[in-house]
């Protein structure tokens, strides 16, 4: 089933282009990943997914579930079922994580139409959930991401994620900034997520990750375009080639 | 209940709260001794120490602790204006030496009358003395209350104010700390709330008269619809006073185009050994931070909520009386909320106070 379709989309920012017709689909169980260098779109394409407003979207389309992903607020395409993981998550002094999750839970249930939690049936979730990530047990009272290493502000993203259950989950860099023991648990904890009723996409420019989460397909998102797609092998060439090998590709004529 | 005073003092008959019907305002889970004022007149007192005399002097309220008295008990002191009048308060509050009281002042309105008062208090912290004072101003839309307070502070005292602006048509407070011996040590904290055409201002002066002072000032302040806010804070160092630390920060968030901040950082310094910070940020809520909490499922509202509420919690942080701290946080929230009004019941809104009658 398809999940999420991205037909030629361009957007740019204060005027300038970044991404310059996108394509991409993915369907419900599968993990795709997205390398490509710094600076070419990655991070845009996630953040308009999730809805932020600061980009303009030019030309093309979403669609996710089928319908125009553009009719949906922030908050409603995560009650529908998407869920970033920042590349920078912000901290946020003074809003503990437990009223944080709390709050995003019900809301989530009640754009659905069901009964919120108590206080009391949430401690017992969040107990469950921070397992998947090794989180310390003071965590509920801790303000979000305040006074976090990059490390557990990475594991706080796939903790919420654990918490929220998404479909679609786009996970920006996840990697970066983590050190190999942080990203074992990491990735322990997104695989332990993989089901056949969601999909994940996994936005990096290593390939190291994607020896933890084995992504279905990879993409080159390289100048604002999708310019190659592949199985798994795909990234380890690029690791051996690096990226000057998809510039040199897309300068000959015949391309 | 009925308590005998000291042949001092004019002989003051204590009402019976309970009877009277006059006062039903407690903190959940936290006992204070209560004093009542009357559009700014004592009436009445329940479960007051009798280390602590209070007295009527002509026309100014006197409340005395002498020497080594540690109050057991906060002293919760409530003035209700009644009838639309204007009035004077006048209060001297003198705090012996070595003696640590913690005071929760609220001034109430009743009904929806308009009045205005005018209140002037003068603070005398003895040497080594504690003094934490907090002062809740929830009046009704049409009334104002200007407000003077003078605290001295002799060697070696500690002061900490927290004071709640949260609804009034006009609320002037005015804070003089006069530090005048070494070691004297004073934290102001203050969260204003106001929204339609409410005006907030807040006059700090925080004079270091003498060496190895410190000081600091946390003001906040958030502002909704055509509220207008002014904050001057005034800090100044004397010749002799070295060693001295001085900081000074006033956050506001606007939350319309029509709120309106004036904030005026002033120091005056006159010695060269010391150490003095001043901030002002007038910003609106972080972006970045309202597109997290969205982005998990979380409507504007109340990702706005949040954010709002964390801004207020940072005038707590130092706060050691904990079911206050609960109450003013719940109350906080209720007025976030636009939940909150001014009426006869006190200030805090407990459950208590729904079985007010009038």
């Amino acid at each position: 089933m398809v999940l999420l379709e991205i037909k030629n989309l361009h957007a740019s920012i204060k005027g300038k282009q970044i991404l310059k017709g996108v394509n991409l689909k993915i369907n419900k169980g599968e993990v795709h990943a997205i390398m490509g260098p710094n600076g070419n779109g990655k991070s845009t394409l996630a953040s308009i997914i999730a809805g932020r407003d600061i980009f303009d979207v030019t030309n093309g389309e979403i669609l996710y579930k089928g319908k125009n992903i553009f009719d949906l607020s922030v908050e409603e395409r995560a009650a529908e079922g998407i869920f970033l993981g920042f590349q920078y998550p912000v901290e946020i002094p003074g809003v503990s994580i437990s009223a944080f999750m709390l709050t995003a839970l019900n809301e989530q249930r009640k754009y659905k139409g069901l009964d919120t939690i108590s206080s009391l049936e949430f401690r017992k979730i969040m107990e469950e959930k921070k397992k998947i990530v090794e989180m310390p047990s003071n965590l509920a009272n801790r303000s979000v991401n305040e006074g976090f290493s990059g490390g557990e502000k990475k594991k706080n993203e796939i903790f919420q994620m654990a918490m929220l259950n998404p479909v679609l989950s786009i996970l920006d860099e996840t990697d970066s900034g983590l050190d190999i023991d942080a990203l074992k648990i990491v990735a322990k904890g997104v695989n332990a997520l993989r089901s056949k009723e969601n999909a994940i996409v996994v936005i990096t420019h290593y390939q190291r990750l994607l020896d933890y989460i084995v992504p279905d397909i990879v993409h080159v998102l390289y100048d604002g375009q999708i310019v190659k797609s592949g199985t798994k092998e795909l990234a380890l060439e690029l690791e051996n080639k690096g990226y000057e090998w998809i510039r040199k590709e897309m300068q000959t004529p015949n391309h | 209940m009925d308590k005998k005073r000291n042949a001092n003092t004019q002989s003051l008959k204590i009402m019976d709260i309970n009877k009277n019907n006059d006062f039903n305002c407690s903190i959940p889970n936290l006992h204070t001794a209560k004093i009542i004022l009357h559009n700014g007149v004592f009436v009445g007192g329940r479960a007051i120490s009798e280390n602590v005399i209070c007295k009527n002097e002509k026309d100014i309220f006197v409340i005395e602790i002498p020497e080594n008295k540690v109050l057991s008990l906060p002293l919760q002191m409530v003035n209700t204006l009644y009838d639309g009048k204007q009035t004077q308060t006048k209060m001297i509050i003198r705090v012996g030496s070595q003696s640590k009281v913690q005071f929760i002042h609220c001034d109430d309105s009743c009904d929806e009358q308009s009045s205005t008062s005018f209140n002037t208090i003068d603070i005398l912290l003895a040497a080594n003395s504690s003094f934490d004072y907090y002062k809740m101003e929830n009046i009704n839309n049409d009334s104002s209350i200007t407000t003077e307070v003078n605290f001295n502070l002799a060697q070696g005292s500690k002061l900490k104010t927290y004071g709640f602006s949260l609804n009034g048509k006009q609320v002037t407070n005015t804070l003089n700390v006069f530090l005048n011996e070494p070691y004297a040590e004073v934290r102001l904290n203050g969260l204003y709330l106001m929204d339609k055409q409410q005006e907030v201002s807040t006059y700090v002066n925080v004079r270091h008269n003498a060496a190895d002072c410190h000081s600091n000032q946390l003001f906040k302040g958030i502002l909704d619809d055509s509220a207008k806010a002014r904050f001057v804070g005034h800090v100044f160092v004397d010749y002799g006073a070295k060693n001295t630390e001085a900081m000074q920060t006033n956050k506001n968030i606007l939350l319309t185009d029509k709120a309106k901040i004036n904030t005026k950082p002033f120091l005056e310094i006159y010695n060269d050994d010391v150490k003095c910070s001043h901030g002002a940020t007038i910003g609106q809520l972080d972006e970045e931070a309202m597109f997290y909490l969205r982005s998990r499922g979380i409507s504007f509202r109340s990702a706005r909520m949040l954010l709002m509420y964390a801004f207020c919690q940072e005038i707590l942080l130092e706060n050691t009386i904990a079911p206050l701290g609960e109450s003013i946080s719940e109350i906080i929230k209720l007025r976030l909320q636009g939940e909150l009004s001014a009426c006869c019941d006190c200030v805090f809104q407990c459950a208590q106070a729904k079985n007010h009658q009038k």
